[in-house]
C-alpha cells in the first residue's frame, strides 16, 4: 500500500476559489508553499483600492502560532525584545525576536486574544526556534497556519465595509486593538492592524468558514469599492508606510551564511521595541553591548529626488569622488499617493542621520539603453504615508 | 633513450588531470596505467551485454568547475546532469522523501516533524558556512604552518582571516564542527530519527567510522561542498557514467600532446643519487623522466613501489601509519526493467532519487559494528540509484542499471581474504535488503558486479580499497594530508611528486589534487602556471 505523497504543487488557501473567480491575469507566485497572486486584474487599480476604497488581501499563508498556557506571557516576554506585560487582552503588539547575538530572527505581530492566550504571526516559519525557547515554561506552541484563514481589509472605506457586514461596535476599536465577533456560528476575530499604513483591519476565522466570510465581506463592500488585491499592490503600500519585509530589508539571522548579513533591532530602526527594563530576554546581553558600543548599520527611509525608482541602488555619501559606497537600497518605489520617489535602505553608521543628505546611484533602462543618474536623497524619520484616518477613532465613514 | 619531462603513474582522473595541466604547459608527458582501461575509480565499463556500469564512483558534484572549464571538458564529451532528491524507506511501511523542491521537502519533513522542517533552514545555513570555509581552499596548496616562506604565510593569513571573520561564536561552532560526530551535529538541529538518519549517510560514506564516531561531521561536509553549476550540495550524473569524466580529461591531455599508455604497470620508481630517474615497468621496460608524479595512494607509492632506503625514516613511518581502511563495497546490477516500490506512489519523483533502506541511527551504528567485527553489514547502509532513469546511454531502451554503494564492507573477512562464496553472500545481502521494499526486483536481475574493498584494491590498486585514498579525518586533512610536512605534493625525493586523492583536498571525483600538484610542479620547473584559480564564492 503506497502512502500518499505530500502535495507536490503549491497549496491553495481556503480563499482560493474566490480569488480565482476574480483573477483575470493568472500571475501567481509561491509564498511559504501557497499560491499567492501577484495581481488579479491590475496591480495599479488594486493599489488604489487600498488608498481610495478597500483592498482585500489573502494573508492566510502568514505563519501563525497559538501560544497558550500558564506561562504564555512570561514565555513571550523572554522571547521578544519588547515588554509584553503592557499588552493587555484585546491588544496587539508588533515585536521582533533575536538570537543570542542580538540579531533579528524575524518580526511579527502578537495578538493577545484573551487572558493567557496569544497568536504569533510572522512571515517566516519558526517552530524549531519557538519550541527550543519554550524549555522551562509551561506553555504550548501550536502551528495554526492552515487552520486559520485571514484577510487584510485595508483602506478608507474598510470601516464602513465591515460595519455594514453587521460587525457592531467596531467604531471604538483603536489601532492595535482586537475584538471577537460571532459569525456563521463561529468566532470571527477582527484586529485593527495591517501592512499598508492606512485605516484598515485584519479578519481571522476558522478555515472552513473562509468562503462564507469572503462572500459576506464582498456583499457588504460592493457599494464601497471593495476589491481583491495581490502582492504587488500590498508591497507598494507597505513601502510607503515604511514597513520592513523579511528577505528584503533584513534577513532572518538564522538563515544567513556570511558574517555581518544579519541585523540587530537597532540597525533596523526598532530601538523602541527593545526594553532593557526587562531583566531577561533573548539577545539582551549582546544588545546591551551594542547599545554601549554603537551599531554598524542603520536603516534609512529616503526621500529621493526625481522620479526614477532606486531599485537595488548603491548609496554614497557624496555626489562625486566616493571611495566606497556607504550602503544600498533594499526596497524602492515611486509612491503614487505621495508623488514621491521613496526607498528603504541600509547604510553604515554614522551615515544616515535624520536630515542627512546622501546620494543614490540609479540605473534605469529605456528602449534597451541604460542610463545612470546620481540622485540626491534626504533621510526622513517618519513614514512617507501616514494619514490621520489611519488612527482616527472612531473612523470617519467614507 | 628518450627522457620525458614527466611521467605520471596511473590514469585515475587525478593522474590525468595532472598530466593534462603539465602537457598544457608544454611539457613532454607520458601517463602510464597498469590496467587496460583508464579512469581508476572514475570509470565506466561494459561488463554485460549492452549495459554500462559506473563501476566505482557513480555520482558527480565535487569535480572542480574551474578545471572543467579550463580543460574544456565539454569538448571532450563530458556532460553532467543534476538529479534531485533522496529517499529513505522505513520498516513501518512509510518513507521519508528528501524532495528536490524546497517547499515539497519542507512539507515532507513536516509530515515527520514540524520542528525539523523549521530547523532545516538553520542547519542548511550553518552547514553552508562550513562549506564556504573549505571550498575556498580546494584549489590551493595547503600552507605549511611551520614554514616562514612568504607564500605559506600569506595562505595561512588568508585561512586565519576567513576564520576570524566568522566572529567569536561561529569560530567556536567551527572548531566543534571539525571534531564532532555526524550524530552529534544532527542532534543539535533535529529530533526525528528518520530525518537524522537520512542526513547522516553523507557522514559515513567511504569512511571506516560510525555515525557516532568523532570526525564524521566533516565527512558530511565533504559530500556537501561540491556543486553542479554553482548549486552547492547538488549531485549529478556524468552522461555515460563516471568514466566520461576520466575520458574527457584524457581527451584534453592527448589534445595537448600527451602520451597515454595502458597495460603499463609500474613496478618501481627509480631513484639515483637522491633524485628520481624514472620508472621501471612490470614488463621490465624502463622509462626516464626529470619528474615522476604518482597518482597511486601514498602507501602504494612509497611502501610498494620504492626502495625503502630512498626514504627518510620518519616519513616512512608516517606513511605506514596513514589510515586508509577500506569500508565500502559496490554492487552494480543490470536490470530487465524498472523495479517497483509499492510504498511509493506510482510515478513519484522519488524514483529518481538516492534511495536508502536504513531508517534509524541505531541501525546505522549497528551496521558499523559488523564492520568492526570483521564482516560486512548484515543490515547495510545502501546508497542506491537508478541512473538509467535520467541517462539514456547506460542500458538498452526500456532496461535499467542500478548502482548500489554499500557501507560497510571490510577489506578482509575476520582477518583473511574473502572467498567467492562470501562475495556472493555480500551481494545477496544487498539484493535482499532492496527486495524487502521491491517484490519484483529480484526477478529483473540479469547480471551483477559485486565489489569488495579487496576487489577494489586488486583491480585499481587503492590500498585496502579506501575510496578516498585515505580517511578524511582532521589528522589527515589540509596540511596534515597525507602526512605533516609533505602536504605540498612534493615527496621527500627530488623530482618525485604525489597527485592522487591521498593529498589535499582528498578523495572524490574532484580533480583538485591532480591540478594542485601540477601547479607545484610547474612552479618548481619555473614554467608558466596552467592551473586555474578558484572561482571563489561570492
Ligand atoms: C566504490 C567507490 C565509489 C565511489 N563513489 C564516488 C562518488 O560517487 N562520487 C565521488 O565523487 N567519488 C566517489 N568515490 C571516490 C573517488 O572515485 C575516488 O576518490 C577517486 O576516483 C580517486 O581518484 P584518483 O585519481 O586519485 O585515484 P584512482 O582513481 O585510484 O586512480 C589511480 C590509478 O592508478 C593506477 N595504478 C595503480 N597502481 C599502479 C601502478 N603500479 N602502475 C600504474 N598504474 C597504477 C590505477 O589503476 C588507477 O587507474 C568512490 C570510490 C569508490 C572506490
Amino acid at each position: 500500500m503506497s502512502i500518499q505523497e505530500v502535495p507536490q504543487g503549491r497549496l491553495r488557501s481556503p480563499f482560493y476559489s474566490r480569488l480565482q473567480a476574480l483573477d483575470t491575469l493568472n500571475t501567481w507566485h509561491e509564498w511559504k508553499g501557497y499560491s499567492s497572486a501577484d495581481a488579479l486584474y491590475c496591480a495599479e487599480t488594486e493599489y488604489f483600492a487600498i488608498r481610495n476604497a478597500t483592498g482585500v488581501f489573502d494573508l492566510t499563508p502568514m505563519t501563525k502560532y497559538r501560544i497558550s498556557g500558564p506561562d504564555a506571557l512570561d514565555y513571550l516576554d523572554r522571547l521578544v525584545t519588547r515588554d509584553m506585560q503592557k499588552i493587555k487582552p484585546g491588544r496587539v503588539a508588533y515585536a521582533v525576536w533575536c538570537d543570542d547575538q542580538g540579531q533579528v530572527i524575524d518580526d511579527g505581530t502578537i495578538f493577545h486574544l484573551r487572558e493567557g492566550e496569544y497568536r504569533l504571526c510572522s512571515q517566516e516559519r519558526h517552530f524549531a526556534w519557538l519550541t527550543a525557547a519554550a524549555i522551562g515554561f509551561d506553555v504550548s506552541v501550536v502551528v495554526e497556519t492552515a487552520e486559520v484563514a485571514a484577510l487584510a481589509v485595508q483602506g478608507p472605506t474598510s470601516f464602513t465595509v465591515l460595519s455594514s457586514m453587521g460587525l457592531e461596535g467596531l467604531a471604538t476599536l483603536k489601532p492595535f486593538g482586537l475584538r471577537h465577533f460571532e459569525f456563521a456560528g463561529t468566532e470571527l476575530m477582527v484586529s485593527r492592524t495591517g501592512y499598508t499604513g492606512d485605516l484598515g483591519y485584519e479578519v481571522w476565522i476558522a478555515a472552513e468558514k473562509a468562503e462564507l466570510l469572503w462572500d459576506a465581506l464582498f456583499a457588504a463592500g460592493q457599494l464601497h469599492g471593495i476589491r481583491a488585491i495581490g502582492t504587488h499592490a500590498l508591497d507598494l503600500a507597505r513601502i510607503e508606510a515604511g514597513y520592513l519585509a523579511a528577505f528584503e530589508d533584513f534577513l532572518p539571522a538564522d538563515t544567513t551564511v556570511r558574517t555581518g548579513r544579519s541585523r540587530s533591532p537597532f540597525e533596523l530602526g526598532l530601538d523602541w521595541l527593545v526594553d532593557f527594563k526587562k531583566p531577561n530576554f533573548n539577545g539582551r546581553k549582546a544588545l546591551a553591548e551594542e547599545k554601549r558600543n554603537g551599531s554598524t548599520w542603520r536603516l534609512v527611509k529616503l526621500d529621493i529626488e526625481g522620479n526614477k525608482p532606486a531599485h537595488h541602488a548603491y548609496i554614497y555619501a557624496k555626489e562625486k569622488r566616493n571611495k566606497k559606497e556607504i550602503g544600498f537600497i533594499t526596497s524602492a518605489a515611486w509612491s503614487p499617493v505621495c508623488k514621491q520617489n521613496v526607498a528603504l535602505g541600509t547604510v553604515r553608521m554614522p551615515h544616515g542621520k535624520t536630515g542627512d543628505t546622501v546620494w543614490v546611484e540609479i540605473f534605469y533602462q529605456r528602449e534597451m539603453h541604460w542610463t545612470r543618474v546620481m540622485a540626491k536623497a534626504v533621510v526622513v524619520d517618519k513614514p512617507f504615508w501616514f494619514p490621520p484616518r489611519r488612527s482616527l477613532t472612531p473612523p470617519d465613514p467614507y | 633513450m628518450k627522457t620525458y619531462d614527466a611521467i605520471v603513474i596511473g590514469a585515475g582522473h587525478n593522474g590525468l588531470a595532472n598530466a593534462a595541466f603539465l602537457a598544457k604547459a608544454g611539457l613532454d608527458v607520458v601517463c602510464v596505467e597498469k590496467n587496460e582501461y583508464i579512469g581508476g575509480a572514475t570509470v565506466s565499463r561494459n561488463l554485460y551485454d549492452d549495459w554500462i556500469y559506473s563501476n566505482c564512483s557513480y555520482v558527480c558534484s565535487l569535480l572542480r568547475p574551474e578545471i572543467y572549464r579550463s580543460l574544456e571538458l565539454h569538448r571532450h564529451g563530458l556532460q553532467v546532469t543534476p538529479y534531485g532528491g533522496s529517499l529513505t524507506f522505513m520498516q513501518n511501511g512509510d518513507y521519508y522523501g528528501g524532495y528536490h523542491d524546497p517547499e515539497v521537502k519542507y512539507r515532507e519533513m513536516a509530515r515527520h516533524s514540524r520542528h525539523d522542517a523549521d530547523a532545516y533552514e538553520r542547519f542548511s545555513a550553518d552547514t553552508m558556512r562550513q562549506c564556504r570555509l573549505v571550498r575556498d581552499f580546494l584549489l590551493k596548496t595547503p600552507p605549511d604552518p611551520t614554514s616562514f616562506k612568504l607564500r605559506d604565510l600569506r595562505e595561512l593569513a588568508l585561512l586565519g582571516g576567513k576564520f576570524l571573520e566568522m566572529g567569536e561564536d561561529r569560530m567556536y561552532e567551527t572548531i566543534r564542527f571539525w571534531t564532532m560526530s555526524v550524530a552529534e551535529y544532527l542532534d543539535e538541529y533535529f529530533e526525528n530519527d528518520v530525518v537524522k538518519t537520512s542526513l547522516s549517510g553523507s557522514g559515513i560514506i567511504g569512511t571506516a567510522l560510525g555515525v557516532h564516531s568523532p570526525g564524521t561531521a566533516y565527512v558530511l561536509l565533504h559530500h556537501y561542498m561540491g556543486d553542479v553549476d554553482g548549486n552547492v550540495g547538488t549531485w549529478g550524473f556524468a552522461r555515460g557514467g563516471m568514466g566520461a569524466v576520466a575520458n574527457a580529461i584524457a581527451g584534453a591531455f592527448q589534445a595537448y600532446g600527451g602520451e597515454l599508455r595502458t597495460g603499463a604497470g609500474v613496478e618501481k620508481i627509480v631513484v639515483k643519487n637522491g633524485r628520481v630517474k624514472g620508472v621501471a615497468l612490470e614488463n621490465g621496460e624502463e622509462i626516464d623522466a626529470r619528474v615522476v608524479v604518482s597518482n597511486m595512494d601514498v602507501k602504494r607509492t612509497f611502501l610498494k613501489c620504492m626502495d625503502q632506503s630512498d626514504l627518510p625514516k620518519a616519513f616512512h613511518d608516517r606513511v605506514s601509519n596513514f589510515k586508509i581502511r577500506g569500508s565500502s563495497g559496490k554492487v552494480n546490477i543490470a536490470l530487465d526493467g524498472l523495479p517497483t516500490f509499492p510504498s511509493l506512489p506510482k510515478g513519484s519523483s522519488l524514483y529518481h532519487s538516492d534511495m536508502h533502506f536504513i531508517d534509524s541511527m541505531e541501525r546505522m551504528e549497528r551496521a558499523y559494528d559488523d564492520w568492526k567485527d570483521g564482516t560486512w553489514s548484515k543490515d547495510p547502509y545502501i546508497d542506491m540509484l537508478i541512473p538509467t532513469l535520467i541517462d539514456p546511454t547506460m542500458a538498452p531502451t526500456g532496461k535499467h542499471m542500478m548502482s548500489c554503494f554499500v557501507q560497510y564492507c571490510p577489506l578482509q573477512i575476520e582477518g583473511r581474504a574473502w572467498t567467492d562464496t562470501e562475495r556472493q553472500a555480500f551481494g545477496q545481502t544487498v539484493v535482499d535488503q532492496i527486495a524487502n521494499y521491491s517484490p519484483d526486483f529480484k526477478d529483473l536481475i540479469l547480471h551483477m558486479e559485486i565489489r569488495t574493498p579487496q576487489d577494489i584494491e586488486n583491480e585499481i590498486g587503492i590500498t585496502e580499497g579506501n575510496i578516498f585514498h585515505g580517511e578524511l579525518t582532521m589528522d589527515q586533512l589540509m596540511f596534515n594530508r597525507p602526512v605533516p610536512g609533505y602536504a605540498q605534493y612534493r615527496a621527500p625525493v627530488a623530482g618525485l611528486y604525489m597527485c592522487g586523492s591521498s593529498t589535499h583536498p582528498g578523495g572524490g571525483v574532484m580533480a583538485a589534487p591532480g591540478a594542485n600538484a601540477a601547479r607545484e610542479i610547474l612552479f618548481d620547473l619555473k614554467r608558466k602556471n596552467t592551473v586555474p584559480e578558484n572561482f571563489g564564492d561570492d
